[in-house]
């Protein structure tokens, strides 16, 4: 049977939500980004498993203390119930719950940061005392920059949506930066538990 | 009709009215001058650019290769120190693999995909703008370096602990590292770019079992590339931490030097099928061509490519056989490399039948892929041999594996892509290129290739190891060195007449008109060179070989390409599914801008501040960066990102 083009199909014009190229884009970015992730906590666990440590060199004065960040943990994934609001705001045409909850989310992701470099500041070691220290440094400074360019995104987009530029037709721009800002949070979890958990399993000191 | 500009139904209508075609071309055109060429995002301005770009390469990693050849031509021969030697082999390997391989694929893939897929640019232009300029900087970055002296000397694997700070105290190894970090992001973007091309804007009709196979070679390399380059990307940085921050990650003792050999090869092995991958692609879209009858064994053919760079993830290990990894991990990996061989072989002999079954017309381009199926069966057999743990450590750092790695990437590589030239000029410039010259050029690339580099394989046998910048005599490899010498003195000869016929044909070859093969993809529905926006009307096919249908048993004209989706209402696209290739949305494609050339300017800002130490231009590189992306990425009425006003 003959294929022949459907001529009264409307089609959607321009970036429209899911259909738009920058959101497959960020799907395959999320990927990428992903692999490195697990390509840096490949890096621990090796170095972790493969060198013969002296006890508590690995980790490095032994396992870190949660008390800033379990917490920490919470705003970060506070922030992502914030921007999950403002994005389901907006597909009901809610300016205001979208430019609300995108300030929240760049606020919390904020103080994430200023309370991961306040961590940083107290730790007892440097990056170049061990393999250990190298790795926090690194890894966690990885996910640190990948949070400040998740709170740019966030605020950039606080402030476009401020200047309506959103309404409940379009508002592709919102999913693209909230699914990366959902990966910054969701990685900080592995993160989380291969350094500040694993350790106190007892497996490898 | 709603007034609404959030959805229309668009027209349909008749390709070949001329005031459809001035209107597109005003459209698509893009604006002339020196800014424009700098601001383009036309995807075969950039294809050809980083075609002519990768070539320069090549020409110049050939040059290094010969000086070398040279140097090995004798024994004890003082041509060269060993640290110019070092500098010059590490940068032969690294032009080669990094900047000439890859790249010419991908500036191919560039110019020919939206062409065969019946779109009129790829789906992220400005990316793809970027991807070009970052690749182009990158190789700058490097070579400015190797220039001053300040080259990589490690080879390009680059291995600890030669390659740490101890033992290497020069900036050689920070370029590399950072220049590499570098071009990985062209590298990336690249592949984003080309996987969401590839599920989104396949025209109308082609559906997943009618995708032009020169399309899944490189959609598979570059799925590949996003798992696997940010392992590499990764590794140099560790290793620019070990020497600037004075971290532990491959300092022996403290770090693990073989974290470095892990890392690497998980991406350079994956990195081996991507620069092959989509050079088998090119034979298996042009081999019907030259053999009048479509590919044997599509399916397999394609399913066989995934499976490669599947298993080609899990095969590292055995570039590490010599290292001292427990028995069963390296018995893990020889089986896995040895499995690989099998999906590779489905290709082979699918090319092999094509050929049996068709009525082969022995054009330049046909040449050069039979010479490829040969090659690449060579490469394969003496791939299959380091496969086996016992025989690898037999063989490992000798000329065998220089052997070996030289079949793969000039077998099935440049050979491919040099037929692939002769296949696609005549649609990039509308001239044919010269085929009695093709035929000289071939001959002598072919037995040069052969007369230098085959060998090598015996010198591995006996014993000669890689990486020496020069050998005792009397060791029963001086005749052998000097044959590989004069065989790679002919084949840079026959690499020269393909530049010749090039610029020949430029020059004055003859017209080529719109199908000179005879061909069936899309590509040749459109005139030579193509216009601006590739099609007038959006083509909807209804086959995997449009232009042969009403020719094969069994198929009648079903594809439409003289009329169909007029879409000029701006710069406009339409949006498929990734499986059954119907339209779903109306994309919009930006107009041509600068700010991909900003934005690498401002990235390699941020590397020349992070090579030098100068803090402050890596400061500014950086926010430098920040702005250009905010600039790129700031909602835009003309691309449909805008809310419309309420009351219009």
């Amino acid at each position: 049977m003959p294929e022949r083009v459907q001529l009264q199909t409307r089609l959607p014009v321009g970036a429209a939500d899911t259909r738009s190229l920058g959101w497959w884009a960020m799907i395959f970015v999320v990927f990428t980004e992903a692999a490195l992730f697990a390509y840096l906590l490949f890096s621990y666990y090796y170095l972790a498993v493969v060198v013969p440590h002296t006890p508590g060199t690995f980790p490095l004065g032994g396992p870190l203390a949660v008390k800033l960040a379990g917490p920490n943990t919470a705003i970060l994934l506070i922030s992502s119930a914030f921007v999950a609001w403002a994005q389901t705001g907006i597909e009901r045409g809610n300016k205001w719950r979208l430019v609300g909850g995108l300030g929240a989310g760049a606020l919390l992701g904020t103080i994430f940061l200023v309370i991961q470099s306040f961590e940083w500041g107290n730790q007892k070691f440097d990056i170049p005392s061990s393999a250990y220290s190298s790795l926090y440094y690194v890894v966690t400074g990885f996910h640190m920059a990948h949070v400040l360019v998740g709170v740019l995104i966030l605020m950039a987009l606080t402030v476009w949506a401020a200047m309506g530029y959103f309404n409940r037709f379009r508002y592709a721009h919102i999913h693209i930066g909230a699914l990366y800002w959902h990966f910054v949070d969701a990685v900080w979890i592995a993160i989380f538990f291969t350094f500040y958990l694993t350790p106190r399993l007892g497996l490898m000191s | 009709m709603s007034v609404s500009g959030y959805e229309r139904a668009p027209a349909i209508a008749d390709g070949s009215r001329p005031e459809l075609r001035r209107h597109l071309e005003l459209l698509w055109e893009g604006e002339g001058g020196f800014i424009g060429w700098l601001s383009t995002v036309d995807h075969k301005k950039i294809g050809i650019r980083y075609i002519v770009t990768a070539f320069a390469f090549l020409v110049i990693g050939g040059l290094e290769a010969l000086i070398f050849r040279i140097q090995l031509a004798w024994p004890n021969t003082h041509l060269l120190t060993p640290e110019q030697y070092d500098q010059l082999f590490s940068t032969h390997g690294m032009t080669m693999i990094f900047l000439y391989a890859f790249p010419v694929l991908t500036g191919f893939s560039v110019y020919v995909w939206p062409l065969v897929i019946g779109a009129r640019d790829l789906a992220l232009p400005r990316l793809n703008a970027l991807s070009y300029w970052l690749y182009l900087a990158a190789g700058i970055f490097m070579y400015a370096a190797f220039l001053v002296g300040f080259g990589p000397n490690d080879g390009w694997f680059n291995y600890v602990p030669y390659a740490s700070r101890d033992y290497n105290g020069g900036p050689n190894m920070d370029v590399y590292a950072l220049g590499m970090v570098l071009l990985g992001i062209s590298t990336t973007t690249g592949a984003v770019n080309f996987v969401v091309t590839f599920l989104r804007l396949r025209c109308p009709g082609m559906s997943i079992n009618r995708v032009p196979m020169v399309t899944w070679g490189t959609v598979t390399a570059n799925a590949a590339n996003i798992f696997a380059v940010p392992a590499v990307s990764l590794a140099f940085f560790e290793l620019w931490c070990d020497r600037n921050a004075g971290t532990h990650f491959f300092t022996p003792h403290e770090g693990q030097v073989l974290l470095w050999q892990h890392l690497f090869w998980m991406f350079a092995h994956p990195w081996v099928y991507v620069i092959v991958l989509p050079a088998m692609g090119m034979v298996s879209e042009a081999l019907p061509v030259f053999t009048r009858r479509p590919l044997v064994g599509y399916a397999a053919v394609a399913l066989g490519t995934i499976a490669t760079m599947v298993l080609g993830f899990g095969v590292w290990v055995h570039h590490m056989f010599a290292t001292g990894l427990p028995p069963i991990s390296m018995s893990f990996f020889s089986a896995a490399s040895i499995i690989i061989v099998i999906p590779s072989a489905v290709a082979v002999f699918a090319w092999v039948a094509t050929i049996w079954l068709g009525r082969p017309v022995f054009a330049t381009t046909f040449l050069f892929f039979a010479g490829f199926v040969f090659l690449f069966t060579l490469a394969g057999v003496s791939g299959y041999m380091t496969a086996s743990l016992p025989v690898d450590w037999q063989l490992t750092d000798t000329y065998f594996v220089v052997a070996h790695i030289h079949y793969v990437l000039i077998g099935i590589n440049v050979f491919p892509v040099i037929g692939a030239t002769y296949y696609w000029f005549p649609k990039m410039t509308g001239k044919l290129m010269d085929e009695r010259l093709g035929r000289w050029n071939f001959w002598t690339m072919f037995l040069g290739f052969n007369l230098g580099f085959f060998p090598m394989h015996i010198t591995g046998l006996l014993g000669m190891p890689r990486r020496i910048y020069t050998y005792a005599d009397g060791m029963g490899w001086d005749w052998l060195n000097l044959i590989t010498t004069l065989g790679s003195f002919v084949f840079a000869a026959g690499v020269l007449l393909f530049f010749i016929n090039v610029v020949i044909s430029y020059r004055r070859g003859r017209a080529a008109g719109d199908n000179p093969w005879d061909a069936p993809s899309l590509e040749w529905s459109t005139s030579s060179p193509p216009p601006p926006y590739n099609f007038a009307v959006i083509p909807t096919v209804a086959s995997r070989y449009p232009l042969w249908e009403g020719r094969m048993p069994g198929s009648s004209r079903q594809t439409i390409t003289q009329s169909g989706l007029v879409l000029d209402h701006g710069k406009e696209q339409i949006g498929t599914g990734p499986l059954d290739a119907q339209a779903d949305i109306i994309l919009k494609t930006p107009e041509d801008t600068l700010v991909p050339l900003i934005l690498c300017l401002a990235v390699t800002a941020f590397f020349v501040g992070l090579l030098l130490h100068w803090w402050w231009l890596g400061i500014a590189g950086l926010a430098a960066t920040g702005l250009s992306l905010v600039w790129w990425h700031w909602p835009r009425e003309e691309l449909g990102e805008t809310a419309e006003p309420e009351n219009a």
